[in-house]
């Protein structure tokens, strides 16, 4: 473990900021793409049941 | 065993469907554990100082813009030349993810300009060129959607994938090619990386998630593809869900 102090981490030796918004950022993307592919699993399986 | 076999929307339908959660798991795991050595175990970089984390996800985003970028522009000429429905919607299946990456790419490129270079974005060839995939990506989705006829958006999109795969070399060389702002790599085919083990470790363990992710969402896509375009089929319909 590189950090003494859990104020440290968030810290980022003053680049918090910049850090957390990309990590942020991917995450963030990552979890919009498969919530748009569970809203279209949930579509399709509707619309096989009104078959 | 016929590899060919699995070629067909019917066979592989099922086959993804049993791959799926076992990419998913292993990309959960190697993201968890990428991060865990990025921002826990890694120590800070003697010029850029914690800024550089960013490097662990900003660098396996923009690999996979690229690699995706490619691997859809392979199936975009195998659909062509045999004519194989399921290489279409791989082809189609892949450009989400390709042009997920290419956002993020560019947009923790940014947050790492900022600090590093003073500025979110500058017109210099590598930023450039990687902001054209991302128009790429687009321009495909959307004459994929804009054509309603499924084998001719297949066939058009097609041509326009393999057209556009050129940007992918410029992308990788412009930092050979011109003088950018963007740094060299530190990692390529001909030398030895130019970075510390730990933190080259830590990028390629978050590449691999980040593979494997792709493998999983793309699979799932394809799934959702082929209950789209094979509704009509009597095989689907007697799937359980």
């Amino acid at each position: 473990m590189y950090w003494e102090t859990m104020q440290d981490f968030w810290h980022m030796g003053g680049y918090g900021f910049y850090v957390w918004l990309s990590f942020g950022v991917t995450f963030f993307c990552m979890a919009i793409e498969l919530l748009l592919l569970r809203a279209r699993r949930l579509n399709n399986e509707k619309a096989k049941d009104l078959l | 065993m016929n590899l060919f076999k699995y070629a067909s929307p019917q066979t592989f339908y099922p086959l993804a469907g049993k791959l799926i959660p076992w990419f998913a798991v292993g990309a959960a795991i190697l993201i968890i554990y990428g991060l865990y050595i990025g921002l826990l175990v890694a120590p800070t970089d003697f010029q850029q100082g914690d800024s550089y984390r960013i490097i662990y996800v900003h660098v396996p985003a923009a690999w996979f813009s690229m690699f995706l970028y490619v691997v859809m522009c392979g199936y975009a000429i195998l659909g062509l030349s045999l004519n194989a429905k399921l290489s279409y919607m791989m082809a189609k299946s892949i450009a989400p993810t390709g042009a997920m990456f290419t956002v993020v790419a560019l947009v923790t490129g940014a947050t790492w300009g900022k600090p590093t270079w003073g500025a979110w974005w500058v017109w210099d060839a590598r930023l450039t060129s990687e902001l054209i995939l991302l128009f790429l990506y687009l321009g495909y989705m959307s004459l994929q959607a804009a054509i309603d006829d499924t084998r001719r958006s297949d066939r058009a999109s097609a041509i326009l994938a393999i057209v556009g795969v050129i940007n992918v070399p410029i992308i990788y060389f412009s930092v050979k090619w011109w003088n950018t702002l963007h740094q060299g790599s530190s990692i390529n085919m001909t030398s030895s990386p130019t970075m510390a083990s730990i933190m080259l470790k830590g990028m390629l363990i978050m590449a691999l998630g980040f593979w494997l992710y792709s493998v999983a969402v793309i699979f799932a896509r394809v799934r959702r593809e082929i209950e789209d375009r094979e509704r009509q089929s009597a095989w689907i319909n007697k799937l359980e869900a």
